[in-house]
């Protein structure tokens, strides 16, 4: 957004924090349940409710999974210990939250978006979620509410909080960073990447700076995004807040501030002067987490294909750079499976990539849905090669295999797509040349530009519903042959 | 209320019948069907009965749940089934150890009430070695206190004189087995709080090795200091409720892994030929009363004379182990006491909103000196403050265990004494917390190593009043330590005032 508006005074700075609840059977601290959509305080026990005289103790899967994110942000896996964050709020049974803090398990690392650009990774670490707060009254605030809600089910879910380095630049590249993350995320089982239901939360630090320029301006830390959208909203609104603070002669203030979806901007919470001392110490409960070499050698040797490798992968069947837009589009969506198919079945990937990326992502249902075969997929595309498909009729036929399902072969006919065979081709070919032998005499002589004139006259004959690749074969042989 | 000397025919602490009898004895009698489980607890019920409104030992006695227990025990020995280590003993419980269902309250009105839905670990053992809980005692509020003064439900008197404190802060479990209510208690020790009561009371009490007793159901005080250990009236019987107690527990992470010897096995072999150093820097620490500084010169002597190698031994850094204990201990114990907060549990006192909730609850719940350390602790580890006092707090902790293993390469025990005083006059010092917490001088440093150490009672002060001696031991060295308190219980004093 940012370079029309400003001209090019201006640049945006933005890092990440995005928490991602891991898919684990149980708690981080505690034997409860990790299960989402359950009746409020079901999956609760002494642990997790912070009981007097209860204890934490680390759940083994949970840093399993912290491993497996660390491994495939390239971090490098540390003896790391835990911390507690004080501070009161109901919704921590504890009033503290256990955190890692400056000695993380994942150290380091960076993330290489679409377009090849690298953003690099400061850390990703372990802390537990807190419950979930419900204000009645008073709009929504806890200090204005008549009463509140709390709900400990979730309260001691684990989580892994991956902090960006501030290499982001704008809302739109913002968004691809959680677009890939959330692809490696899911890529390596820890996340089911679900947004809407809070498995990923993100908050992003915003500041501005003279383009160009190697200042680290002051930062707000926005929160309350909660999809991917709002995500961009909020940096563009944040960011133009602050060039219009700083093009006035004004100085930005450090503060978090809270994005008002419905309003589309952000308002302060709280200033830095006020801000929580949240007075961290070494939790004495827990002992120093030291993973094996075994252990970290043992994750990253089964880590699953992340997405930049199924990029690569796609891009070298349909022989395209790996930063284009249809091989992003693909795999973000899943859907690399079907290239694959379209080169086990010989078929044309260039071809099978241009119609995954335009006519099959079009299609799909909000939630990603289809009921496309991948070698039915792999069928059509091998019959538009074949002409036996004109590019309109693959294009319509797929679109209802997407949404129904079925085989080429069968929508075809029920679309009334007859093939044009071979033979009823080169006679309407052999018509459209014996009517116009002057322009014929133009093309045998070589003048290559009559081509497109005898193409077009086959187009008009056959109503659209010929090959037209086939056509041009058919007019060269005609030529190479008389 | 008049001084009882200990020793005389009457009073709280003059035992007699099945209440003087040894856990061990007990615990032996009942399991051959010599004696019944339900007559030992009647007997120890009636002394609660006779003698509980003086001393106020407990905070809550489950008589009926000891008898129902008692029967239990009985049946099962009826049945030719074995109940246990403790068959039939009577324990009494610091209340800050979870009793499923019994009322837990640190002796603090923010938990008056409170039952936890589940057992401490240590309450589970105990059961299982056929033990019997009488009640829960009494102690100072959330463990804070060397007096068992600050209770919200009033102070516990010492058996031996009821004027006198019994020491803190398990001040209510060193009382009841002074005073025959229980022939064993468990109690927690964070900076002194069952070596000094013990002392004061004239019994044995251990604090084990950190890790070695499972912290799992002990309400935090400062949980990086915090460990559970037993009081008892002889070494035997002390070492017996350790082995119950002691051993790895998955909910304690802290929890040290492996199996440990059996320490009671370890005993009857004497200190002939072991090294003992006695710790020149706490021997003359401040406020060290010249009766006490006599009782552990006599211990050293007493040692050497039954072959031991006794020598002065210095380890400097003890001196700063107060000030380090005074930074750590309110930190840590500012945070685990957040969760006292009204919204889930115990006390809440309404307010216009939630701040006002959690203020006007921690105000009526907590008592002065439990606010006292929350401020403190606060203020240690606040912005700014975090490496001059707690880190720095660290690393005194660092190098007092440096010095202590310089001190272990050269002798297999140390000896210094528990307390600089015999038992001081309730009141005394409830007014000078400074004062009160150089109760803890020779205690704090095996806290703050989480090194073993136990008291032992070595005759009387000029008053009187008990006077304990302290052995130290290094990490998991429980059974040379109780191996030198044995021989010292044998060669020990009884009674009369010096």
């Amino acid at each position: 957004m940012s370079s029309e508006a400003w001209g090019e005074a201006w640049e945006t700075v933005i890092g990440l924090e995005v928490h991602c609840e891991l898919r684990t059977a149980t708690k981080l601290f505690c034997g409860c349940p990790n299960s989402f959509g359950d009746e409020p305080n079901v999956n609760v026990c002494p642990v997790c409710l912070g009981l007097p005289g209860s204890l934490p103790v680390l759940n083994k899967q949970a840093v399993e999974l912290a491993l497996r994110i660390g491994a495939a942000l390239h971090s490098r896996a540390q003896s790391s210990i835990f911390h507690r964050k004080n501070y009161f709020y109901p919704d921590m049974p504890k009033d503290y939250q256990i955190s890692q803090y400056d000695v993380p398990i994942n150290a380091g690392g960076w993330l290489e978006l679409p377009s090849g650009k690298q953003v690099g990774i400061v850390r990703a670490h372990i802390e537990e979620d807190t419950g979930k707060t419900t204000h009645i009254g008073g709009g929504g605030r806890i200090h204005e509410a008549g009463y509140s809600l709390v709900d400990y089910n979730r309260a001691g879910v684990p989580l892994v909080e991956i902090v960006s380095a501030p290499d982001i630049s704008s809302a739109e590249e913002a968004r691809e960073y959680v677009e890939e993350l959330r692809g490696i995320l899911v890529a390596t089982g820890a996340s089911d990447g679900k947004m809407e239901e809070g498995s990923l939360r993100v908050d992003c630090n915003v500041s501005v700076r003279p383009a160009g320029s190697e200042e680290l301006g002051t930062r707000c830390e926005i929160k309350n995004m909660n999809s991917l959208r709002s995500l961009g909203r909020a940096i563009a609104y944040e960011a133009a807040r602050q060039v219009e603070v700083r093009a006035g002669g004004g100085e930005v203030q450090q503060e978090t501030r809270h994005w008002d979806e419905s309003e589309g901007r952000t308002h302060s919470m709280r200033s830095k002067e006020e801000a929580f001392d949240y007075r961290y110490f070494p939790e004495p409960d827990l002992v120093t987490l030291s993973p094996s070499e075994d252990w970290v050698a043992t994750v990253r040797a089964n880590l699953g294909v992340l997405p930049a490798e199924r990029r690569r992968r796609v891009a070298k069947a349909a022989r395209v750079p790996a930063s284009s837009e249809p091989v992003s589009t693909v795999v973000r969506l899943g859907l690399d499976g079907f290239v694959a198919a379209a080169v086990e079945a010989e078929a044309d990937a260039g071809l099978a990539l241009r119609r995954l990326a335009n006519e099959v992502a079009g299609e799909l249902g909000d939630d990603g849905g289809h009921h496309l075969g991948r070698e039915e997929f792999a069928r059509l595309v091998s019959m538009e090669e074949r002409g036996e498909l004109t590019s309109a009729q693959a294009r319509s036929v797929l679109k209802i295999m997407v949404a129904e399902g079925g085989g080429p072969e069968e929508v075809a006919g029920r679309l009334g797509f007859e093939a044009m065979g071979a033979g009823a081709l080169e006679a309407v070919v052999e018509d459209v040349v014996v009517a116009n032998p002057r322009e014929w005499g133009r093309y045998a002589a070589g003048d290559d530009k009559l081509a497109g004139f005898f193409i077009g006259k086959v187009k008009a004959a056959t109503g659209g519903n010929a090959d037209l690749r086939a056509a041009s074969e058919l007019l060269r042989r005609r030529r190479a042959g008389q | 209320m008049s001084g009882s000397p200990s020793g005389s025919g009457e009073g709280p602490a003059a035992l007699s019948g099945l209440t003087s009898l040894s856990a061990r004895a007990i615990a032996a009698g009942v399991r051959s069907g010599e004696l019944s489980a339900a007559a030992v607890l009647e007997e120890h019920l009636a002394r609660v009965e006779r003698w509980e409104q003086q001393v106020h030992a407990f905070n809550l006695v489950t008589a009926d749940a000891a008898r129902a227990r008692a029967a239990q025990v009985d049946a099962a020995v009826a049945a030719g089934e074995d109940p246990g280590l403790l068959a039939g003993v009577p324990v009494a419980l610091k209340d800050l150890l979870c009793t499923r269902g019994v009322p837990t309250t640190c002796s603090s009105r923010i938990l008056a009430g409170w039952c936890p839905p589940y057992d401490a670990t240590v309450v589970k053992k105990m059961a299982a070695a056929g033990a019997i809980v009488i009640g829960k005692a009494n102690m100072d509020e959330f463990a804070m206190g060397s007096s068992t003064e600050h209770s919200a439900t009033g102070p516990t008197h010492n058996p031996h004189d009821l004027s006198r404190v019994p020491g803190g802060s398990s001040g209510g479990s060193a009382a009841a087995v002074a005073a025959g209510f229980s022939a064993l208690a468990l109690g927690s020790d964070t900076g002194g709080s069952i070596r000094q009561p013990a002392a004061l009371c004239g019994v044995v009490g251990v604090k084990p090795t950190y890790g070695l007793v499972s912290r799992y159901g002990l309400v935090a005080f400062a949980s990086s200091l915090d460990q559970i250990g037993p009081f008892a009236r002889s070494v035997a019987d002390a070492a017996l409720a350790l082995d119950v107690i002691s051993g790895h527990d998955e909910r304690d992470s802290t929890s040290l892994p492996g199996e440990h010897p059996s320490v009671a096995s370890r005993l009857g072999r004497g200190a002939e030929d072991l090294r003992v150093g006695v710790i020149a820097e706490l021997a003359s620490a401040e406020g060290m009363a010249p009766d006490v500084s006599a009782a552990v010169t006599d211990a050293a002597e007493a040692l050497a004379a039954t072959g031991a190698k006794v020598e002065e031994v210095s380890v400097p850094s003890v001196r700063y182990g107060l000030s380090a204990y005074y930074m750590i201990a309110p930190a840590e114990a500012s945070s685990n006491l957040a969760r006292y907060d009204g919204v889930r549990y115990g006390l809440r006192r309404d307010g216009n909103d939630i701040t006002e909730m959690y203020m006007s609850t921690r105000a009526a719940g907590f008592g002065p000196e439990v606010k006292r350390r929350i401020m403190l602790g606060t203020y240690a580890l606040s912005a700014g403050y975090y490496d001059a006092y707690y880190g720095k707090a660290q690393k005194v902790r660092t190098l007092m265990i440096r010095d202590f293993d310089l001190a272990y390469s050269s002798f297999d025990v140390l000896l210094s004494p528990t307390s600089p005083t015999t038992a001081f006059p309730l009141g005394a010092k409830t007014a000078d917390p400074l004062a009160m917490y150089l109760s803890d001088v020779c205690t704090i440093p095996s806290n703050l190593a989480g090194h073993p150490a136990v008291s032992i009672p070595f005759g009387a002060g000029e008053d009187g009043l008990p006077v304990g001696v302290q052995v130290l031991a290094p990490a998991l060295g429980e059974p040379v330590m109780l191996q030198v308190a044995e021989a010292l219980e044998a060669v020990a004093p009884r009674g009369e005032a010096r």
